[in-house]
């Protein structure tokens, strides 16, 4: 069995795990595809899932209205090891990525971390994933008969739901009590599309002079393209922006279609955030800064000048 | 307190590559700075009150003997380094951590976050899991009070504050700390502070995964760069290949 542990939000799948589905159904490893789904209140993403795999596994439960990497890693090790999944399958998103590995101890698995490709064969899995801060790509392989691996967002094309109806089971599971008592938390809302959906990704570093700055000219370009908002960890820093908009090594990847650079030396930590975007754009006064090195498009200039041109074209 | 180290390459030297690997041979390398935020808060927790041996631990080649002196002079106490040429996967070096933790009666293992060199995020929660401990990872502030451990951390959609009992491990964010830099003296104090070397036999470890091949990426870039004095002009002419050339923007 291969069984993927579902990523899903508001009662509907994410976009993730029907990635996932791919990467599952191109592996080359014989076995059902099971898709596992912890959380309450989740009868639709059950319905989403059970059009695009062979067995739904629901537990519905109060306990799982909140991740917490200890249920969530004994409760996917334990249906792991019950329907006996030669592959676990999980999103490699923060929580994914944080509780995978303890799944991976429990099963005696290897573990493959932010996969963008899974293959079968010879009695191995072969996998690349980005290394050195997404600078080198790795070829790694296992003979290990359990595997469990994180897969990159982004990487696999979305499955298309099929005609059929998988039977969905209802799981008993032992779980363990919560250790980690979460106090308090504020979640980053906001208007604009996320950041990892965007098409387009419009961010600023510290060339924008200000956080007023960054107000008018990147997030006055975002309204104009539909775009997410980015930011440099300088400016994060400085406390002009939140962490949540933070792109590189120690804040989101991103890759969008085109990702634009105001204002943004292009430091490795940052361009490993984005240096796999489709399109990269940068504006910046500094010819020789390093991010006209990954630019597909760029000008030299003064972004307090260039910027408002760009959105008064934008207008007409 | 356990503090793990690791060695990776100075971030702003560039990667090379031989024969289809990494090669490090002639390279800078230097301790992972998300290694040393939980060095640094170790000793911050220490130097506030909390009654307790700093150790740092590693687990590599002859030459991350360096990054353990640079932890004994930033202030641990003593370092253990676990010398071996074999590459261990997470999942495989988390047993030898375990094994560490429990002879050294650890209670609070600091890791970092997400590793320079191999982009693991793994070892943190690896290693609790073998020692049934629970672990927070992300964490961009923390205090210690009556063996319990508060704290902020990151997570998918924002960060939320916590508590955990120890023992329990945590691994780092950016934002927990300023790591401080070695001064001479404690350069020269930390010569004679305990390196113990240990062999990696006796712990009885496999790696379960092997590379079989490193390439650079490189995308070819366009490199279509404008000169932006004429602000107008350039942008207009943006906007075109945008629109006409790489069909971004409608
Ligand atoms: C462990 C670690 C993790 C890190 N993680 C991240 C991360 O996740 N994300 C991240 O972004 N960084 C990260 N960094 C920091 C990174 O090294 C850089 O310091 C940071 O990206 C620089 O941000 P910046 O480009 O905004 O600022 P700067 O490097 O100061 O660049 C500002 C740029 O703006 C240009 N400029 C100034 N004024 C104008 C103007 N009027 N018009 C046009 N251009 C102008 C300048 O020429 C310059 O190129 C990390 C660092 C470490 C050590
Ligand atoms: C999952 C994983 C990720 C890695 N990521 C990186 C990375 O990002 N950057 C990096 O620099 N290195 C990485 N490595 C290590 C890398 O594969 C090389 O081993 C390392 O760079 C040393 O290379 P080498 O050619 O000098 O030595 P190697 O020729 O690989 O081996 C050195 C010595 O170790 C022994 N050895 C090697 N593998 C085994 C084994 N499986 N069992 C027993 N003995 C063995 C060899 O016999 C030899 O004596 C990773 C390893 C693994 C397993």
């Amino acid at each position: 069995m291969i069984l993927i542990a579902a990523e899903h939000a508001n009662g509907k799948l994410s976009r993730s795990t029907y990635e996932i589905v791919t990467c599952a159904r191109e592996l080359g490893r014989e076995g059902p595809i099971a898709i596992l789904i912890l959380g309450k209140d989740v009868v639709g993403a059950a319905a989403e899932a059970a059009l695009v795999a062979d067995q739904v596994l629901v537990a519905d439960r109060a306990q799982f209205a909140q991740y917490d990497a200890e249920l969530w890693s004994a409760a996917v090790a334990q249906i792991a090891s019950e329907g006996e999944a030669h592959t676990v399958l999980i999103g490699g998103s923060r929580s994914g990525r944080e509780y995978s590995p303890r799944v991976a101890v429990r099963l005696d698995a290897a573990l493959l971390e932010d996969v963008t490709s899974l293959r079968f064969a010879k009695d191995a899995v072969s996998a690349q994933h980005y290394t050195y801060l997404a600078r080198v790509t790795e070829k790694i392989e296992t003979p290990a008969k359990t595997i469990v691996a994180t897969v990159k967002p982004g990487s696999f094309a979305a499955a298309a739901p099929g005609s059929n109806h998988a039977e969905q089971f209802d799981v008993d599971l032992n779980l363990p009590e919560r250790r980690v008592k979460v106090i308090g938390r504020s979640l980053e809302k906001t208007a604009r599309i996320s950041l990892s959906e965007a098409d387009i990704v419009v961010a600023g570093g510290r060339g924008v002079g200000s956080a007023d700055g960054f107000t008018k000219l990147v997030e006055g370009l975002a309204d104009q393209l539909g775009a997410a908002v980015g930011a440099t960890r300088a400016i994060v820093d400085a406390g002009w922006r939140p962490y949540s908009e933070q792109v590189g090594q120690t804040g989101k990847t991103v890759q969008p279609k085109a990702y634009i650079a105001i204002g943004i030396s292009g430091a490795v930590q940052h361009l490993s955030g984005m240096s796999k975007s489709k399109i990269i754009v940068a504006i910046n006064k500094d010819g020789d800064a390093p991010i006209f090195k990954v630019a597909d498009y760029g000008i030299v200039g003064d972004v307090q000048q260039i910027v408002p041109a760009l959105i008064d074209g934008l207008r007409k | 307190m356990m503090t793990l180290i690791r060695q990776v390459l100075d971030a702003e030297q560039s990667v090379r590559t031989r024969d289809g690997a990494v090669d490090l041979a002639n390279s800078k390398l230097v301790m992972d700075t998300m290694d040393e935020y939980g060095l640094e808060e170790a000793l911050r927790l220490r130097e506030g009150g909390i009654d307790a041996e700093v150790i740092a631990v590693g687990v590599g080649p002859a030459r991350l003997r360096e990054a353990l002196r640079t932890a004994l002079a930033m202030g641990a106490d003593r370092a253990v380094h676990v010398e071996t040429e074999i590459a261990l996967d997470p999942i495989a070096l988390s047993k030898v951590v375990a094994e560490i933790a429990r002879q050294e009666q650890a209670e609070l293992i600091l890791c970092g976050g997400q590793q320079a060199d191999w982009d693991s995020q793994a070892l943190g929660a690896a290693t609790a899991e073998r020692l049934n401990w629970p672990q927070v990872t992300w964490t961009s502030a923390l205090s210690l009070q009556d063996s319990t451990l508060t704290g902020k951390h990151d997570v998918d959609e924002g960060r939320e504050e916590f508590s955990v009992a120890l023992p329990a491990v945590i691994t780092t964010q950016q934002g927990l700390n300023d790591p401080r830099y070695p001064t001479l003296p404690n350069i020269l104090k930390a010569k004679k502070k305990e390196l113990r070397s240990e062999t990696l036999e006796q712990f009885q470890v496999q790696p379960m995964v092997k590379i079989t091949g490193e390439e650079i990426q490189v995308k070819e870039r366009l490199r279509k760069i404008l000169d932006g004095k004429d602000a107008a002009a350039a942008a207009t002419e943006l906007l075109h290949l945008l629109r006409d050339e790489a069909r971004v923007i409608a």
